[in-house]
């Protein structure tokens, strides 16, 4: 009954092209902003921010941004983590220089600075293709990890080797820096993560994000529509890589707080893959859907044994989610590959019909 | 007819290492005619297009178009002066919508800036509209509106065909490659087919190239046709010229070489 | 332009110099190169066999080196003897490929590249939980001299100096090369070899001819294991079992890259010049860099190696066709 959209009839190409042409889509996402904004910061629990809100947003930033790379422009990714690492120095280096600009601008600056090396790594692209790419993506994962060690510079010459995060106000509150709450850091990353994603929507339905989407499909075909390879296949590592930037950037300075390259190694770059595939290849819900379940997963596995009277070690916990997440993935790919994404729209349009299950197209 | 020459290909020769795909074959379009080229399997008519628009560069030979020589061109430089094509085996972008498939047509002639686009209003908004628009006149002349929303790669391969056909379309191409642009299709589909390229020749005046198998297809539609057998020209002329070429009848019956 | 002329010396000539000033310093780094080199050539074995046969870019390739080791040294320290634990090893590789062809290639049939690579990525995670859940995570010794392999070290005096030889990587350099020439004669020899190689030129007409795909499947997936196996044992005698072996494993995919996803003498002859390239990379420019350079040099080196030459040292030259 709820979920109907009889009787709404669109009488303009603009309201047929809007991002949710369903109008208790759009009612919906206003409800989950409003609780995301309000319900949020006021019923959830400071751990329940900082260690389960504030990760989940900033990964599923990172997810986005491989999303864009990897589902729409269709060029396999394995150097995630790195990615976000440049935009993580650049940030922490932006600040030295910079101590009284703005921590916000700064964060959204040091995606520049990581879309201007995803562009100089994504140069082969033009060449090669599909899993070779995918190998040349490693190539930029270690060596940007060696870079992030051994020019200690990056870390101006610190005894740790790690960066670590300095104090910022904005308009008299601290944002970053210990003394931030984990609210005002969780409505920082919220506003920001909120924006970027809404920046993506509009250019992947536009003509840029219908290139990556041509280029992704049938790469001879685009070129022969006028599509210039190179350019639009460039433009989804620079876009791409942007997004991860700002998301490693907001991880050490709204999250962690201070970090050693170990934030940025392979294994993150894996992790946020799993989320795309988890959430669904070239679906910005997905990023979210799948950021939400390999965050959470673990933390809700920790919580089951005790609840049984039962101890379990943290690693042992650990172990366990990789093994679900590792077969999920296999399921996943096998089932339904487009994710948790389509299973949603799947559900979505069931409910539409209902209770005429024929009555889909 | 108007009878200016829009291309023309001469003594171009290609070759795949040591392998002749193609050998010294001149033949020209006229602006507004529909030719055709036919041969059997394997006599070099889709190495041809692809050469035509840049896919491939031949060893030797050259290629004119509008009156302008080219060197090397590249596939989308092709594109961008007017040359669209079609695909043998169905070359659609599996994962978009027929109206997606459709609007792809038109990127070449989107100009909004990436900061429009960004947050999508002012010109990116106005200039996705209009185009759709244009697409959407495209759909109806193709009679696939009810499609209009649905991912191309669960279509039937006849409608898939169509929809390729708008894609070519879109970009309001001044020369128009078919690779077969009815292979596989019943009487019914073809008729159809046979009907939007005669009425995107009369009405729109695209000029059209089409390989096909079906003679009696070729016969109705073409004004001209080309005849190629192991990459060379066998014959160039009208359809009962053609027709009536011996060494035509000896390629397509089989004679002891 | 003084800077300039230093920096060229440093980089292209001193190090030339240091080589052929200490030649036996220079052939113990070649050595050490050539060993896991070859180790890296054993990896990229594996992968090469799987892809053959059912065009599947294997990730879990360096896992199944890890976790096949970490079997048969558990099992082992469960007191049960070693050979008796390398026939049990065996045995539960053969289990794994089986598990593997019923579960995720069987259903997973004519799916694009990607998304098998990504089922072998996700395959990698399930392997590793389930190798540190049942035997800890922790690095543990490779039972090299329970397994009869030889220990210490030999001296060999040359240029005026000594080059030392680990036994245990002239026994690994050996049993390599017994291995591929047991894997060439099973290749040309047995009914399955021709059968696997018929599948790998092509699927349809190999099936068409009976050869059961599913049953060349699990003998592949069971012989890379056992691959894996050799390989983790040589592996771990050298430094010791424990999931660090997996990133180093990854170098394999770089070796690939040279010497091409389906061929066995470019996968040998790509493995050693990786292994011994970034040793003396690391050895001789390494320190002008300020070290560490062995981590991504086979990356940088097959990115480099790919600009010029995208089909591999061994590839036909690919044409495109629409």
């Amino acid at each position: 009954m709820l979920y109907r959209e009889a009787g709404q009839f669109k009488t303009s190409y603009a309201a047929d092209q809007a991002m949710l042409p369903i109008r208790q889509d759009r009612i919906a996402l206003v409800l989950l902003l409003v609780v995301a904004f309000l319900g949020v910061p006021v019923l959830g629990s400071d751990f329940f921010l900082s260690s389960i809100m504030i990760p989940f947003l900033v990964f599923a930033l990172a997810a986005v941004g491989l999303n864009i790379l990897t589902g729409y422009a269709g060029q396999l990714s394995l150097g995630t983590g790195a990615f976000m690492g440049v935009g993580a120095y650049s940030c922490y280096k932006l600040a030295t220089y910079f101590p009284d600009t703005n921590i916000i601008v700064l964060v959204l600056a040091s995606g520049v600075f990581s879309a201007l090396i995803g562009v100089a790594f994504g140069l082969p692209s033009l060449r090669i293709k599909g899993l070779y790419l995918a190998i040349t993506t490693l190539a930029a994962q270690f060596f940007l990890e060696w870079c992030f060690i051994r020019i200690e510079w990056l870390y101006n010459y610190n005894d740790s080797g790690a960066i670590e995060v300095p104090q910022r106000m904005l308009f008299n509150i601290a944002v970053t820096g210990p003394h931030a709450t984990p609210t005002t850091r969780y409505l920082v990353i919220l506003s920001i993560v909120a924006i970027m994603t809404l920046v993506a929507a509009n250019v992947l339905r536009g003509r840029i994000g219908r290139s990556w989407m041509m280029i992704r499909d049938m790469d001879i075909a685009a070129e022969l529509m006028g599509i210039r390879p190179l350019r639009s296949k460039l433009s989804a590592f620079a876009f791409s890589s942007y997004y991860c930037g700002v998301a490693g950037a907001l991880m050490v300075f709204f999250w962690l707080g201070s970090a050693e390259v170990e934030a940025f190694d392979i294994n993150h770059s894996f992790l946020i893959l799993f989320m795309v595939i988890i959430g669904g290849m070239g679906s910005l819900t997905g990023c979210f859907m799948g950021a939400a379940f390999i965050w959470v997963l673990p933390v809700i596995i920790r919580a089951i044994p005790p609840f049984f009277g039962l101890d379990m070690l943290a690693a042992t916990t650990e172990h366990i989610s990789n093994i679900i997440i590792g077969s999920l993935i296999i399921f996943f790919l096998i089932v339904e590959p487009h994710g948790l994404a389509r299973l949603w729209q799947i559900a979505k349009e069931k409910l539409r019909t209902w209770p005429f299950p024929y009555a889909s197209s | 007819m108007e009878s200016a020459e829009l291309l023309s290909v001469s003594n171009v020769s290609l070759s795949f290492g040591g392998v002749k795909a193609i050998s010294d074959i001149s033949f020209n379009i006229m602006k507004g005619e529909v030719r055709a080229l036919i041969g059997p399997n394997g006599a070099g008519k889709t190495s041809l297009l692809n050469v035509i628009n840049g896919f491939y560069h031949p060893q030797e030979g050259q290629i004119s178009y509008r009156g302008k020589t080219r060197k090397r061109m590249k596939p989308y430089q092709a594109a961008s002066s007017g040359i669209a094509r079609t695909f043998q085996n169905v070359a659609l972008f599996k994962g978009m919508s027929t109206l997606d498939n459709i609007m792809s047509g038109r990127s070449l002639k989107m100009r909004s800036g990436l900061f429009w686009q960004m947050i999508n209003v002012g010109p990116a908004r106005n200039e996705e509209i209009q185009h759709r628009k244009v697409v959407e006149n495209i759909i109806d002349f193709l009679e696939i509106a009810h499609i209009r929303k649905q991912p191309v790669g669960k279509l039937p391969y006849g409608l898939q065909k169509r929809v390729e056909l708008g894609r070519a379309m879109a970009m309001e191409p001044e020369l128009l490659l078919l690779d077969e642009p009815m292979a596989g299709m019943n009487l019914e589909e073809k008729e159809d087919m046979s009907r939007f390229i005669i009425d995107l020749n009369n009405e729109f005046g695209t000029t059209i190239a089409l390989i096909e198998h079906d003679m009696g297809v070729v016969m109705d539609l073409a004004d001209r046709v080309v005849v190629l057998d192991y990459g060379r020209k066998i014959a160039d002329g009208t359809p009962t010229e053609v027709q009536a070429n011996q060494a035509v009848i000896d390629a397509y019956l089989g004679v002891a070489h | 332009m003084e800077w300039l002329s230093a920096s060229l010396e440093a980089i292209l000539v001193s190090p030339f110099r240091d080589m052929f000033s200490m030649p036996d310093f220079l052939l113990q780094v070649v050595w050490e190169g050539f060993v896991s080199g070859i180790l890296y050539a054993l990896v990229a074995l594996g992968f090469v066999l799987i892809f053959k046969a059912s065009g599947v870019f294997n990730f879990a390739q360096g896992i199944m080196v890890v976790f096949a080791a970490l079997v048969l040294v558990s099992i082992h320290n469960m007191g049960v003897p070693a050979w008796l634990a390398l026939v049990i090893t065996i045995g539960v590789m053969g289990l794994l490929a089986i598990g593997i062809e019923r579960v995720v290639l069987r259903n997973l049939v004519n799916q694009h590249d990607a998304i098998l690579l990504m089922a072998t990525i996700g395959l990698t995670l399930v392997l590793k939980g389930a190798g540190q859940l049942f035997f800890g995570g922790e690095p543990k010794s490779m039972i090299t001299e329970e397994l009869g392999l030889p220990t210490g070290s030999s001296d060999w005096e040359v240029f005026d100096g000594i080059v030392i030889f680990q036994h245990i990587d002239v026994a690994a350099a050996g049993i390599a090369i017994i291995m591929v020439m047991a894997l060439a004669i099973f290749f040309s020899k047995t009914r399955i070899g021709r059968a696997l190689r018929a599948v790998a030129d092509d699927h349809q007409a190999a099936l068409s001819v009976g050869i059961s795909l599913h049953q060349i499947w699990a003998i592949v997936w069971f012989a890379s294991g056992i691959v894996a196996l050799v390989t983790g044992i040589m592996w771990g005698a050298r430094s010791d079992v424990s999931f660090a072996l997996e990133i180093i494993a990854l170098k394999a995919l770089a070796v690939l890259i040279l010497g091409g996803f389906t061929s066995v003498p470019g996968a040998i002859i790509g493995g050693l010049i990786v292994g011994i390239g970034e040793k003396l990379f690391e050895v001789y420019w390494g320190p002008l860099f300020g070290g560490g350079v062995e981590a991504w040099f086979a990356y940088v080196l097959a990115l480099i190696f790919l600009l010029f030459r995208p089909q591999g040292m061994f590839g036909e030259r690919i044409i495109e066709r629409v």
